[in-house]
């Protein structure tokens, strides 16, 4: 299953200035894990003992996955995998 | 004193003062480190009682190097004495409101765009642009006009219709998203990617949140350079919240406070209460949640910086409280009617959050406690809609007379 993963700006130094990374996986954590299987920088940069650092937020195709199983969210075919940092303040 | 460098909040890694808001290394949010070598309390007091009758006052806490020119200068606004709402709650402290509705643009946004703005020019940029829920919308239109910026502003399309227009009145690119606060989030978040704007809660982050600590110097100031034993304060991202709190902390460290930081009590509405039930489960990190309340402008149902609410509100003995709409409709009039001062949905949960603390006896006799009221009535009108009745007569004596004939007879 072929899904695409948006890198932000502040990580693109670990993908060599790759804006989206192509994987495979069925849900977002083996997604995730493909991505750090070609760029072994970025798991210590976003994640710490398995988990996503706190201010790290991720979408499938625009849904929060705290809204839905965190890591084990389902992905299908063509799903956008976005990772973003946490930043608010209205 | 010199700014220093952006700092990583978690992970300390340093970064070259320019638009930048993320750590590389970890993603935590970065904030403005200063240098205070050779500080000098005495010369300092005397150079912010000189100062001029706004933030800019308290420039050598902020992120310039000199004092930048601004025509639209926020703050200095009432701290007022509220006996008469202290009697209706039952307490024998001294309460004290923030009213920080009296700020150019009715809120106490001004402080923190008023800071962005300076330093987006300071930066070069042309364009200034917000995520918002009404109020920072209201301002940085506000200040862009004012400084010559053309401004972005992005807003949920189902905001109040007082907010809208007291946006766009200013003449800015007023941008309606379908979505709540966190969607217009994200995407700002992916636009501040490929404009080349100042998006003043985004990639200005770092500066615009430091906007917030001239509410706690201000409190020291008109308190008599003394710090409150305890203070009120609305939490919608967590930044208000933490930034008041570094304020007061870094005039003790300097010595021109003595004492110890006040207690924190955090307001937030029970239809968007991320960080209070982080904080009553014990968890040190907030579980998003969709918003559901008439307190739209604290309606950020993930909060960037509910972690460092929640710590600074356990660090301090302090809470964080929810409460309902119907609690914050009668805050509002509680305040309105005990002070004369008209406040919008999160003064409501604000003073909400105070009457709570009261009725479970945990604001003792004697205490100073100082109540932030960050924006005006006008802008949530809908809030106060049927909660009184108008007396509609003819214009002549009697009909007078009868609408009102038993009060007259009594």
């Amino acid at each position: 299953m072929s899904i695409t993963v948006k890198i932000p700006t502040q990580l693109r130094a670990a993908t060599g200035g790759e804006s989206t990374v192509e994987v495979t996986g069925a849900t977002v954590g083996e997604a995730l894990d493909a991505v750090f299987d070609a760029h072994a920088d970025l798991r210590q940069r976003i994640t710490q003992d398995g988990d996503l650092r706190r201010f790290v937020n991720v979408y499938v195709s625009g849904e929060d996955i705290r809204f839905q199983q965190g890591l084990d969210t389902a992905i299908n075919e063509g799903d956008e995998v976005t990772i973003l940092p946490a930043v608010a303040g209205g | 004193m010199s700014i220093e460098s952006l700092k990583c909040k978690e992970c300390g890694t340093a970064y070259e003062l320019g638009a930048y808001y993320v750590c590389e290394n970890c993603f935590g949010p970065l904030e403005v480190a200063y240098d205070f070598s050779g500080f000098d309390p005495v010369e300092a007091k005397r150079r912010i009682q000189a100062g001029s009758q706004g933030i800019w006052r308290y420039a050598d806490f902020l992120p310039f190097e000199g004092r930048p020119n601004d025509p639209l200068e926020p703050g200095l606004t009432p701290l007022v004495r509220a006996d008469r709402l202290a009697e209706r709650l039952g307490l024998e402290a001294e309460i004290w409101i923030k009213n920080d509705a009296a700020n150019p643009t009715h809120s106490f946004k001004d402080r923190v765009v008023a800071v962005a703005v300076a330093k987006a020019q300071e930066l070069g940029f042309k364009t200034v642009a917000c995520a918002s829920t009404g109020n920072l919308a209201n301002a940085v239109a506000a200040h862009a006009a004012a400084a010559g910026l053309d401004s972005y502003v992005f807003v949920p399309a189902n905001l109040e219709e007082q907010k809208l227009l007291a946006t766009g009145v200013y003449g800015t690119n007023l941008v309606g998203v379908r979505g709540n606060y966190d969607d217009v989030n994200r995407l700002c978040i992916q636009l501040a990617e490929s404009r080349p704007w100042a998006f003043v809660n985004v990639n200005l982050r770092p500066y615009y949140a430091e906007g917030s600590k001239t509410l706690a110097y201000e409190t020291v100031e008109q308190l008599g350079w003394e710090l409150p034993d305890r203070v009120v304060c609305p939490i919608a991202s967590g930044s208000l919240f933490t930034k008041v709190g570094r304020g007061f902390q870094e005039w003790l460290d300097l010595g021109l406070v003595t004492g110890s930081q006040p207690v924190f009590n955090g307001a937030q509405a029970e239809g968007c209460s991320p960080v209070a039930t982080a904080f009553a489960e014990g968890w040190d990190v907030c579980k998003p949640q969709k918003p559901d309340t008439i307190a739209k402008s604290l309606a950020i149902g993930d909060p960037a910086d509910g972690p460092y609410a929640i710590e600074h509100a356990r660090k301090t003995g302090g809470g964080v409280d929810s409460v309902t709409d119907a609690e914050i409709r009668e805050g509002i009039k509680l305040l309105a009617e005990t002070t004369g001062i008209f406040t919008e949905t999160a003064g409501g949960v604000t003073v909400g959050v105070l009457r709570k603390l009261a009725e479970r006896g945990e604001i003792a006799g004697g205490e100073r406690v100082v109540v932030y009221i960050t924006g005006e009535g006008l802008k949530t009108l809908d809030a106060t809609r049927d909660t009184f009745q108008m007396h509609e007569i003819d214009p002549d004596l009697e009909s007078f007379e009868v609408e009102f004939r038993q009060e007259v007879a009594a």
